[in-house]
């Protein structure tokens, strides 16, 4: 029951924002505020107490959710980020009201996916996400957002429809709605590939794997500063849960097949991302690219499919939705000020910014993956791995690692020191809320980097039983 | 003591709570930061001073699933005891040194904070008992250099420097991690101790590349040839990091790993073959490179790489003991001409030798204190640059004879750089506009102190050797004595070159004067790195955005999206309004079905 | 046989007429024609199959159809004179 609170209070919420909002528009982001951060507790006592969240031991109540080793992490993230999200538009005066309740509905939405154990449920859910994210970015994005809000919802529409008919092949085939129920054995054999190809289309495009990423930086770009947080930080993770929690554990020999491919490409993502990101000139769009570098690591963990890599994709996971949101909260802030995100008008931001620019160099040593900090962990582990299942591939991983240090450092030397143009010199630091907002992230990246088995430990049951499906661990 | 023995954690514990205490409350704490930053080395000091018959180890499970894990843990020997010392007693001479010399930078505690974190990672990095916690302050040390560097970020030199030092050793790093990987998939950890001890076991290939990443790693980091590229430009940091970092201690990691790892360089000639060559090419180049140099801080850091080739050409002969006592005696001698060239910058203003001149009589301690540095850097006895660096040439004649022809032609230039730049700055006539003055007794007390060092150590190298279970190499007299004169030779040959204040150099005739310049610029190696790598890679990456992402991959999608629409409007025009034609349609449509169950039903 | 020759005769006069006659009346009548057509197959079946009623059942039913349709047609007509539209090229309301 505490589960259905995790996902009822943001939804209560927004409606209550809503209404709020139409009496007090200036009340509506306490209340959002107030929202997050008590779906953020129960999200904590939910994580450290298991025996909150058990199950009804008898199978003959119905339960539509549960909360694994898979889950958990994830929940925890969507309840951090819930509330940077709602910090970060704290100054957002086009209507607020809808801006804040969408937020919160995507909250709900996004536990949903994470906690569902019913596949109707969570197919519907996984729809339901992309709604208010299509008005976060068609209403309050920037100048091309129609487009870009256009592109995302039929990219991905297109990918969900194709893991709906997947999802349906199941049920229909088995009978059996419940996820936990569920095994590689109660399909029928002929199924295997049919369902696995089926479902990775829609988890494919979500991660989004190469070559299906170019939607990615456009809703980037044009989203507002939460719909990137979000993005980045839950949405990109649905497909890679969704690989975890269905794909593989339901087709595991069709998952063997495809290793070798998906590693390919997720050392092309790698790669790819690094030099398509060395290529930008919009400190947005770097960052979204470095989304999709990191996103490889995570598609290659999942390739290698030994415990530790699949724990590792999951640390991989989390970090990157702890370290991408900061950078994008970062540049949203940075835009506040100065109305671009051309990096060659920027420079030399440390002097005027030092708050600011601070929290922007931490972000980038942690998405260039500096040991001590979140992404260290999940990249040393997958190459390690890597190394015993793809052998020389791990030189070309390597190189990626880098290109990242390349891009990253561009970005810093380009946008943080540098001679310092005279137009921002007297740009205003942080405010209160908005180095607010940046301390949960902060936070969140040294305690991950220094002690990953806080997450691992909670994935490694779950890792293990997917590993041995596949006949690997 | 005792206690510091069975706690050495501390080395990395306090100077983190310092930093973090430095940069949260550093508005409160302001003059009082350097002294807060001391806490961390004096620690360092304390523990490598308990530890130095061994100390203390431990570990914890840092991640894993069930048997498979990687640890993470702490081993305080002889080796780490010692580092500890290096990084502990140069860290607090920088510290108290930096006092003076960086009052009223707006970035005073941010400064003293950086140290402090770099002390932790340092002392992290060498008290490691696993691959996980090496690489750890490995690439933390790398990162606080970064910072270290780019301090004075708004110079655009400072902050292309800072990019670049850390790209460079990247490089290696990322080698160093894929050896890692090689390691972890033939021994299943990242133990030092488990690896080291199952040397014998492994497949000589499997030994043999992890040790070349592992050195590629140490090349980086270490700046020995071709990745020594970024330590020149890293001198647009503050010059008393200059001395703890990219003299004494970071840039010395790479010998350090080499020494850490042994075993596994033992069972590989191939690889200890790699370090000779470029340790030799690298001495002996860089060595020629620091000759003309008009910067006094590209002479030193010149000079740096090119001791560090010294000390790598010793490990790839296997005498890694004999390259650990030049390490510590370069730390003291090398920190000591760094701290001494900070304090020449500080009260001449420049750090342009053709400036200078007759400092000594401006300038007494600091030119003493600059001499002696370069008396030992040049292996003149009794300092203690002599007794390590003949060791170092002993042993890499004795095993390698090409090798140590090498090393003593890089004695004899090393001889003529320092001396070169010993009468540009201290003697001759002053050429400078800005009144010179002595700098005060926080600056002057930390060069005696390491005076005191680069003299005095030579006598402990039987210690080091001890500490490090190693026997303690006798002085062979005969090496020695002629080492000893080629440097002298040397040092009278840059003696000359230096007369009237550099003017002699500028009089060469022209083809001499251009092929001058050309080893000033380092053989224009630096432009050839650009052209090579940087260029090519930033074309790609552009070529990858243009033509793949946004023409290729992009188009395709978007062309997808045009063609729907397309196909959309197409029958859109079918739809034109007249009921009969689509009754029509629908007629034809029934026909054919009808036809297709028939056809079917049949 | 015979039944079956009849009804699809008539039902292709009435198509021919539905498509090709411009007059909306014209129209109105050839589908009455094509509801014959029907008619006279539904009700030949029923005498064909010893279950009775079936296709007397669905014949009458289609002749209240019918019926129903012819009203309903009209009505629409005379909407349409109003409107003063008799013509089926005059009326594009149903454009794609």
């Amino acid at each position: 029951m505490t589960l259905t609170a995790l996902i009822a209070l943001p939804l209560m919420g927004a409606g209550l924002v809503l209404i709020v909002g139409r009496v007090r528009p200036s009340s509506a982001r306490v209340l959002a505020l107030a929202t997050a951060s008590g779906s953020l507790l129960l999200t904590v006592l939910a994580v450290t107490l298991p025996a909150a969240i058990s199950t009804p031991a008898s199978a003959a109540v119905p339960w539509l959710l549960r909360a694994d080793g898979l889950s958990l992490p994830l929940i925890g993230l969507t309840g951090i980020l819930g509330v940077v999200a709602i910090l970060a538009s704290w100054g957002e005066t086009r209507r607020a009201a809808s801006h804040f309740a969408l937020l919160l509905a995507l909250q709900s939405a996004v536990t949903t996916v994470f906690l569902a154990d019913d596949l109707i449920l969570f197919y519907v859910a996984w729809e339901a996400v992309l709604i208010p994210m299509f008005f976060l970015i068609g209403v309050w994005g920037h100048e091309n957002r129609r487009q870009a809000a256009m592109k995302f919802f039929i990219y991905t529409f297109a990918g969900s429809a194709l893991m709906l008919v997947g999802l349906l092949v199941v049920v229909f085939t088995t009978g059996e709605v419940r996820m936990s129920a569920l095994t590689a054995a109660s399909l029928a054999p002929g199924t295997h590939d049919l369902v696995f190809w089926l479902l990775v289309a829609g988890f494919a495009v979500k991660v989004p794997v190469f070559p299906l990423h170019t939607w990615l930086p456009d809703a980037h770009v044009e989203a507002p500063v939460a719909g990137s947080i979000m993005l980045a930080g839950v949405l990109l993770k649905m497909g890679g849960y969704g690989l975890l929690r269905l794909a593989l554990p339901l087709a595991p020999e069709a998952a063997r097949a495809a290793a070798p491919l998906f590693a390919t490409l997720g050392i092309i993502g790698i790669v790819y991302g690094a030099f398509v990101a060395l290529a930008q000139t919009d400190l947005k769009r770097l960052v979204a690219y470095s989304s999709v570098a990191h996103m490889g690591f995570v598609v290659l963990a999942i390739a290698i499919g030994t415990p530790l890599a699949l724990t590792a994709a999951m640390l991989g996971m989390i970090a990157h939705g702890l370290t991408a949101p900061l950078l994008f909260l970062l540049v949203g802030q940075l835009q506040d000020r100065t109305h671009t995100r051309e990096l060659a008008r920027l420079g030399g931001l440390m002097r005027p910014l030092p708050g600011w620019g601070t929290v922007f160099v931490f972000a980038s040593l942690a998405s260039m993956g500096l040991p001590g900090l979140a992404g260290f962990p999940g990249e040393l582990v997958t190459v390690l791995e890597g190394y015993g299942a793809f052998g020389w591939w791990m030189v070309a991983v390597a190189g990626g690692i880098v290109l990242a240090g390349a891009y990253t450092l561009r970005a810093v030397r380009l946008v943080a020191f540098g001679p310092l143009p005279a137009e921002w010199a007297a740009l205003p630091d942080l405010t209160f809320p908005e180095a607010l907002a940046t301390v949960p992230l902060v936070l969140g990246i040294v305690v991950l980097g220094v002690w990953p088995s806080l997450v691992a430990d909670t994935v490694a049951p779950v890792a293990s039983s997917i590993a041995h499906a596949l006949g690997v661990g | 003591m005792s206690v510091l023995r069975t706690l050495p954690l501390v080395v990395v514990f306090v100077p983190v709570v310092v930093a973090c205490l430095l940069a949260v409350g550093g508005r409160f704490v302001g003059r009082a930061a350097p002294w807060i930053a001391l806490a961390g080395p004096l620690f360092a000091i304390g523990v490598g001073t308990a530890s130095l018959d061994g100390g203390a180890s431990g570990a914890v499970r840092w991640l894993g699933v069930g048997e498979t894990a990687v640890r993470l843990g702490y081993h305080v020997d002889g080796l780490a005891a010692i580092m500890l010392l290096v990084v502990g007693v140069v860290s607090v001479c920088v510290i108290v040194f930096s006092i003076g010399y960086m009052r009223g930078d707006r970035g005073y505690v941010r400064y003293f904070a950086l140290i402090s974190l770099f002390t932790a990672a340092m002392a992290g990095l060498v008290i490691a008992s696993d691959l996980v916690g090496l690489f750890l302050g490995w690439e933390l040390v790398g990162a606080c250099s970064f910072l270290l560097i780019g301090f004075w970020y708004e110079r655009p030199e400072a902050a292309e420097a800072a990019r670049k030092a850390f790209m460079v050793t990247r490089v290696g790093d990322a080698a160093m991690l894929v050896g890692m990987a090689v390691l972890w998939r033939a021994t299943g950890t990242l133990e030092l101790d488990a690896i080291l001890g199952g040397v014998g076991a492994l497949a000589p290939s499997v030994v043999t590349v992890a040790a070349v990443c592992l050195l590629l790693g140490a090349v980086g980091k270490s700046a020995q040839f071709p990745l020594h590229i970024w330590l020149p430009d890293a001198m647009e940091g503050p010059t008393p990091v200059s001395a703890l970092i990219h003299a004494a201690t970071m840039v010395a990691a790479g010998v350090f790993l080499v020494a850490r790892t042994w075993p596994l360089f033992e069972a590989s000639p191939e690889a200890r073959l790699i370090a000779l060559v470029l340790g030799t090419v690298t001495a002996l180049g860089a060595a020629t490179i620091a000759l003309p140099q008009t910067d006094i801080k590209k002479v030193l850091a010149y000079s740096t790489i090119s001791q560090l080739g010294f000390m790598f050409a010793a490990l790839g002969v296997g005498a890694w003991p004999v390259a650990l006592f030049h390490l510590v005696t370069h730390a003291a001698f090398k920190a000591l001409l760094f701290l001494s060239s900070g304090s020449v910058i500080h009260g001449s203003g420049t750090q342009d030798l053709r400036e200078m001149g007759d400092l000594r009589s401006k300038m007494p301690i600091t030119a003493t204190a600059w001499i002696i540095g370069g008396l030992a850097l040049a292996g003149i006895p009794p300092t203690a640059g002599f007794f390590s660096k003949d060791e170092v040439v002993a042993s890499v004649l004795q095993a390698a004879p090409w090798a140590g022809v090498a090393l003593l032609a890089a004695s004899v230039l090393t001889g003529a750089y320092v001396a070169r730049a010993t009468r540009l700055a201290f003697f001759g006539t002053a050429r400078g506009a800005k009144e010179v003055h002595e700098s005060q007794w926080t600056m002057t007390l930390p060069l005696l102190v390491l005076a005191v060092a680069a003299l005095s150590l030579g006598l402990a190298g039987p210690m080091i050797a001890r500490a490090l279970g190693a026997e303690s190499e006798a002085l062979s007299l005969g090496i020695a004595a002629v080492a000893v004169g080629l440097a002298a030779a040397g040092a009278i040959g840059g003696w000359l070159l230096a007369a009237d204040g550099g003017r002699r150099e500028q009089a060469l005739p022209p083809a001499f004067a251009r092929m001058w310049g050309m080893v000033r610029n380092g053989y224009g190696f630096d432009t050839l790195a650009t052209n090579v790598a940087v260029r090519p890679i930033a074309k790609l990456a552009r070529f990858i955005d243009e033509a793949v992402d946004r023409a290729a991959i992009d188009g395709f999608v978007e062309g997808l999206a045009v063609a729907v629409r397309r196909a959309g409007a197409l029958l859109a025009g079918t739809m034109n309004g007249d009921g009969q034609s689509y009754t029509a349609l629908l007629a034809v449509g029934v026909i054919v079905l009808l036809a297709v169950t028939v056809w079917l039903v049949r | 046989m015979t039944s079956l020759v009849l009804s699809c005769t008539l039902i292709g006069i009435g198509l021919y007429g539905v498509l090709t006659r411009r007059d909306l009346v014209a129209v109105l009548a050839s589908i009455e024609v094509m509801l014959g057509g029907a008619q006279v197959l539904l009700a030949s079946y029923a005498a064909g199959v010893s279950v009775p009623a079936v296709g007397e059942g669905i014949t009458v039913v289609v002749l209240a159809t019918g019926a129903a349709e012819a009203a309903i047609g009209l009505a629409l007509l005379v909407a349409l004179v109003r409107r003063n539209k008799t013509r089926t090229d005059q009326i594009e309301e149903v454009r794609g």
